[in-house]
């Protein structure tokens, strides 16, 4: 909360020295580190703007490959028959807005900049009819959706006065570790006027991630170590045991 | 109270594993069973990726069946000539599994066969000895007097396995046979140990007594003994090739189990065997029935996603 205010003081302080400056924001913190207890957080979105317009916050993380499964029933049984991978899909995403989107941004804009679950683009691996490849999008969206990975709401970007705005951005603990943007827009006439793109980080930390990295860099030792703590732990069990 | 699995990478309340571990151990205590092919289902349910379950559970039965051994090491039950044979088929089955797992992994059917394989085994396993303790529990009202009195018992039947080649002497076994039979009855255990995360036994101990004819006081003891370096086998393969082992799901399994065990292991002598075998036979077709369910029943969504590969990994 300190930092909160340092932001809202720093932000007031700049909008006041800068005024060519036309939006200003930041966020609480650029790092998310996922401890061994993490159970999802949320970081605040704080800025200025100057002049007339409405604000658009686009949260991305890292891209990437995701397949997409289809089952169908064979012989009783419901199995995966078809898939389809797509390419330059945000493993996490996140859109909020000072106003419904539909009252103030243009598809074209919408289009361009990727605003809303609909606008993403996301490239099919191989043609399929369209009627297909959109059952694949959706499924996958549907998916993304219920692991709260993308939101199909569109969250509330809330004014303080006429300059100052906050959001709030919620990330559950099963958010993906990488690179993330926060993309904020000032949107006037169906126009971008201003924008300022923010990184973000999300990281795992502590024993955890150490645990993960070893056993992915050092697949075989780690394997070692699992059979000798096993065995450790099993006769450990045995000799407390014994009567 | 949640912790971070961190080779799951899912969250999960830590009472709920300690409770799966205690429960599952109880029941093993109780029934004289390794629990495996309990607890993979069991772990699945709760929401732990098939996968991971399976790799975790193989390094939980190493620990499981280490306790379990000394015992019977201590009284010289374990026959170690027939434990290498069966070892040799069981490195070759479970190292063929893995390698089997790994491609079902990449063609996106690992958690259908994972599942098919649990309700076949335990629909089989769980009716046989569902059949087989009505059938004593019948035959023990009827002839009540003779309580225990078991027709005399030949060494071992002579059946087709003992007409294979490749014959072997096994002294503590008291048994000239072919070493082939063992071979391939470690083999398919290995196969499934690889594919369910289960240590075999139960599948391991009839065939050892009705296949191969070894005497009952040896082969648990013989049957741990392979269980342990199949599934140590297994372990260090999934964790190699496709990082599935959660050493630190296993362990805390592991904690529950000891505990649980203990407890069933004493409520267990004060049961009599046709009933624990009855209650175990229902559990058993319980978890399977609950398995096909899921496999029948219309998915709540026909689509599903695999992990998105990013960049970073």
């Amino acid at each position: 909360m300190i930092r909160a205010l340092a932001i809202v003081l720093f932000v007031l302080a700049g909008t006041a020295a800068a005024r060519a400056q036309a939006l200003v924001a930041d966020l609480s913190s650029h790092l998310i580190a996922i401890t061994t207890g993490f159970s999802g957080t949320e970081l605040l979105l704080f800025g200025a703007k100057e002049g007339e317009g409405d604000v658009v916050v686009i949260v991305r993380g890292p891209d990437g490959d995701t397949t997409v499964r289809r089952k169908s029933r064979v012989a009783g049984i419901w199995i995966n028959r078809d898939d389809l991978r797509f390419a330059g899909v945000p493993s996490f995403y996140r859109v909020a807005a000072s106003r419904p989107l539909a009252d103030f941004v243009p598809a074209s804009l919408r289009q361009r900049h990727q605003i809303g679950v609909e606008y993403l683009r996301l490239q099919p691996a191989r043609e399929l009819n369209s009627e297909d490849t959109a059952a694949f999008r959706a499924g996958m969206i549907r998916n993304k959706e219920a692991v709260r990975l993308y939101d199909p709401e569109v969250g509330r970007v809330s004014f303080l006065g006429n300059r100052l705005f906050r959001t709030r951005i919620v990330f559950p603990a099963n958010v993906p570790t990488g690179n993330y943007t926060v993309e904020v827009l000032l949107v006037n006439g169906g126009q971008v006027i201003a924008a300022q793109t923010t990184p973000m980080y999300v990281s795992k930390v502590g024993v955890g991630a150490d645990i993960y990295d070893f056993a992915h860099d050092y697949a075989a030792l780690y394997g070692l170590i699992a059979i000798f703590l096993a065995v450790a732990a099993g006769w450990g069990a045995g000799v407390v045991f014994r009567k | 109270m949640l912790v971070y699995l961190p080779i799951a990478e899912i969250s999960v309340d830590i009472f709920v594993l300690l409770l799966l571990g205690g429960a599952v151990g109880f029941l093993s205590g109780l029934f004289g069973v390794g629990g495996g092919f309990l607890m993979t289902p069991l772990l699945i349910f709760v929401g732990v990726p098939a996968a991971i379950a399976v790799g975790s559970e193989a390094a939980q039965i190493v620990a499981a069946s280490v306790s379990g051994v000394i015992a019977h090491m201590r009284r010289g039950n374990v026959d170690f000539r027939m434990g290498t044979v069966l070892l040799a088929g069981g490195i070759a089955g479970s190292t063929v599994g893995v390698e089997i797992f790994k491609m079902l992994q990449r063609l996106g059917q690992i958690d259908l066969v994972i599942s098919l394989s649990f309700v076949i085994v335990l629909g089989a396993i769980g009716t046989l000895m569902l059949v087989e303790s009505v059938r004593t529990l019948r035959r023990n009202s009827r002839v009540a007097a003779a309580g225990g009195a078991r027709a005399r018992m030949r060494l071992h039947e002579h059946n087709w396995i003992h007409g294979l080649p490749l014959k072997m002497r096994f002294p503590r076994s008291k048994l000239y046979i072919s070493a082939i039979a063992p071979f391939a009855i470690g083999a398919f255990v290995g196969v499934l140990a690889a594919l369910m995360g289960v240590g075999g036994g139960f599948i391991m101990v009839p065939a050892m007594i009705y296949l191969l004819g070894m005497p009952t006081s040896v082969v648990i003891g013989t049957s741990l003994f392979q269980i342990i370096f199949v599934t140590a086998n297994v372990t260090f393969l999934q964790s190699w090739l496709n990082h599935t082992v959660d050493i630190f799901l296993a362990l805390l399994l592991l904690v529950g189990g000891v505990v649980g065990a203990q407890f069933g292991a004493r409520l267990g002598a004060r049961l009599r065997g046709e009933q624990l075998r009855g209650l175990l036979a229902v559990l058993v077709l319980s978890v399977a029935g609950k398995l096909l369910f899921d496999l029948v029943a219309p998915p709540e969504d026909l689509y599903s996603i695999a992990g998105t590969r990013t960049a970073g990994h």
